[in-house]
């Protein structure tokens, strides 16, 4: 067993409202992911979880028994920092095993254990080095071990991957999936980086100045974001907002174009909406019935696509292409829609319109 | 406005330490050129002699056709922006362009001059009366590029500005800095550790590693054919699939049976590595013609697309970024096979690209 949850957690430092009311119940077993920019109060949630921050309210459950009053030691938790924390003087062998000495395991125990998790890991060649004869990666992977090494109730991880460079944290994170299935505990991670949260995520909540934005899996949250920033912070790059009114069978910008209006929308006529259009449902390449004319703003080459800067009117819309599609700035230009994979958000409350069938 | 000539450029500082080995560019008058590469590889050492923060232990630098060597950093008519500062919070718009100017003691009539031309190309009029707290974030970086610019030199030289900006504001301020420089037609020269910011910037990119230049092309040209297995491992992400391969009736033969199109002149007698991209491959159901038996390790949904990590018992999982609309799961038995061109070919042992 290994749930976790956490009941309308609130605490302030002084002015700052850092949790305001945060609700999550992580299923035994699941890789769950809490996903929010700096300041949303991601840490401030898993160090709640971990007994290491006092409430001002709420409560936190693990296996369903109320554990808002235990120490940090009583709830059996493991947690992983950004920083690795390794034991300057102690080989890898020994920082890997210091969790099962301190709860007094035999030496059979601890090396059966050890030798286990190192091979999980890749990292059994490392096992009689100290910290300062391993790399930043070797090191997260040790310190990455010593907690694995234990069979808590369940695994935080803060940040883990933030020190590595691009390449090892594409490694790490199919690692991580990985070690995750095969030792099927529950994995709390927190993140600022939407891409490590869809690639690993069971469930991903969204969090924002210290409150749950959505809670959904990675397809759920990417294709039917509950509101406008979730749209905005899910997803590279960018989802395009465009400012709009319903009219009718059309869709009217602020900036003067025109698009035939989904079945779906449920506004009233003249209410002021924001139309969202993710970077591969437009077009620079086809032509359609739905499109926005716009002017070449930039192209920024990927490789594997080119993205397209268009201006439309005073709004930036962002196109995917090919990667050889080629343009001068300044050139006129149309960008069809794929109308029934556009999302529309309330101008007001900034919550999506529902899009059934979706 | 004018190009910037390195010519066998080497650093070494007293305590023995090579910060660049040997280094030659040649960038082009009104060049957007990024210099690409890992920590300590030499491109912040580079830039700063360039600009004269940094004296060579050998080499020359042109600007124009002035050899620079001896000159102080003022006199070289370069403007090196390291980072994007924050605006002065009490200072409206029109006065946070002007700074700079005030500051190098120009004539009143020419700052206001300065300020409407780079307002009026950043469109900024609108906002010239108000103070930094009234400008949205996107709004605040288009003045502080403004105000990087407004000094008209030869040449900007850029380390990292971004660095401190969060993913957002950095995406939006790059889509801005190429579109001015298009605009303005000055020769840029961008140092970066970032990879996208790198390809989505530059018309050329410089690709450095342990004090050399490895590979100067545009970002198709070292996305489609790095000239080395480093710069094949350090663009695109999730990286290229590094692949050994033998050459055997007319193919390129790698582990667990993949088979992919050599290219032509391959030497003999090597140990050969084929660069695949993740586009270059694809998922299939298991059985599927030309495909090779694989098992899906993870799969990695990232919205738009989904890479798929697989063993096709080659050693080595190979990744492979596939439609958001492909179904398969972890653990399926799926098909793998390669749908791309002729791939980059490698020497193993020199680590450069062969054919």
């Amino acid at each position: 067993m290994g749930t976790v949850a956490a009941h309308g957690l609130r605490k302030s430092f002084g002015e700052v409202q850092a949790l305001d009311g945060v609700t999550l119940d992580v299923p035994d077993g699941s890789f769950y992911v809490v996903l929010g920019p700096s300041g949303a109060g991601k840490t401030t949630t898993l160090r709640a979880i971990a007994g290491l921050e006092q409430l001002d309210e709420g409560s936190v459950h693990l296996d369903g028994r109320d554990a808002t009053a235990d120490t940090p030691a009583a709830r059996d938790l493991a947690m992983v920092f950004q920083s690795y924390a390794l034991y300057p003087r102690k080989t890898a062998y020994e920082n890997i095993a210091s969790p099962l000495r301190a709860r007094r395991a035999s030496s059979t125990e601890i090396s059966e254990a050890v030798t286990k998790v190192s091979g999980l890991l890749h990292i059994e060649r490392l096992l009689q080095r100290r910290p300062a004869q391993m790399s930043g990666g070797e090191m997260q992977r040790v310190a990455l071990a010593r907690a694995l090494v234990r069979r808590p109730r369940a695994f935080l991880m803060d940040e883990p991957l933030t020190n590595l460079d691009l390449k090892l944290r594409v490694e790490m994170r199919t690692e991580l999936t990985r070690i995750h299935r095969s030792l099927g505990g529950t994995f709390v991670y927190v993140t600022n980086d939407q891409v490590e949260a869809l690639s690993m995520a069971d469930r991903v909540a969204v969090l924002r100045e210290g409150k749950v934005q959505q809670v959904g899996t990675p397809t759920e949250v990417y294709e039917r974001p509950a509101n406008q920033w979730v749209a905005g912070f899910v997803g590279s790059p960018r989802i395009s907002l465009l400012a709009c009114r319903a009219e009718g069978d059309r869709l009217v910008g602020e900036q003067g174009w025109t698009l035939p209006r989904p079945r779906w929308t449920t506004a009233r006529d003249g209410h002021p909406l924001m139309l969202g259009l993710r970077a591969e449902d437009l077009s620079v390449e086809t032509r359609s019935e739905a499109s926005l004319p716009g002017e070449l703003y930039g192209l920024e080459p990927l490789g594997d696509r080119t993205v397209v800067d268009v201006k439309v009117g005073e709004e930036m819309v962002k196109v995917k292409a090919r990667p050889a599609v080629s343009g001068t700035p300044g050139e006129r230009l149309s960008v069809a829609v794929d109308l029934d994979r556009a999302h529309l958000f309330d101008a007001e409350t900034g919550l999506a319109l529902s899009a059934p069938g979706r | 406005m004018a190009g910037i000539e390195v010519t066998n450029l080497h650093k070494r500082y007293p305590d023995g330490t090579v910060a660049v080995e040997q280094v030659d560019l040649s960038i082009k008058e009104g060049e957007l050129f990024v210099m690409l590469g890992p920590s300590g590889c030499g491109k912040t050492t580079t830039l700063r002699a360039m600009a004269g923060l940094e004296r060579q232990t050998s080499g020359d630098i042109r600007i124009g056709t002035t050899l620079v060597n001896d000159l102080p950093p003022a006199e070289r008519d370069i403007a090196m922006v390291f980072q994007f500062y924050a605006l002065y919070p009490h200072l409206r718009t029109r006065d946070n362009l002007a700074f700079p100017l005030r500051a190098e003691g120009l004539p009143e009539k020419e700052v206001r001059e300065r300020v409407a031309e780079a307002s009026r190309m950043m469109q900024l009029d609108a906002l010239l009366d108000r103070r930094p707290h009234r400008l949205s974030g996107g709004e605040q970086q288009r003045v502080a590029l403004a105000r990087a610019l407004v000094r008209r030199p030869q040449a900007f030289l850029m380390d990292e500005p971004l660095t401190n900006l969060d993913a957002e504001l950095r995406a939006d301020t790059r889509t801005e800095i190429k579109h001015l420089q298009a605009q303005l037609g000055t020769t840029m020269v961008y140092v970066t550790h970032d990879q996208v910011e790198a390809m989505s910037l530059g018309h050329r990119i410089a690709i450095l590693n342990k004090g050399r230049v490895e590979q100067v092309g545009t970002p198709l040209e070292v996305y489609d054919r790095p000239a080395s297995l480093f710069c094949a491992s350090f663009i695109g992400s999730p990286p290229m699939n590094l692949i050994e391969v033998e050459v055997s009736e007319g193919a390129l033969r790698g582990p667990g049976g993949l088979v992919l199109p050599p290219p032509p002149g391959l030497p003999r007698d090597r140990t050969l590595v084929a660069g695949v991209r993740p586009e270059a491959l694809e998922v299939t159901n298991a059985g599927t013609e030309g495909s090779v038996a694989a098992r899906v390790v993870s799969a990695e949904a990232l919205g738009d697309e989904i890479i798929y990590v697989l063993d096709h018992g080659g050693g080595r999982d190979l990744r492979v970024r596939m439609p958001p609309t492909a179904r398969f799961a972890t653990d399926d038995s799926v098909g793998l096979r390669h749908a791309g061109g002729t791939p980059p070919v490698y020497d193993l042992s020199t680590e450069e690209l062969v054919a």
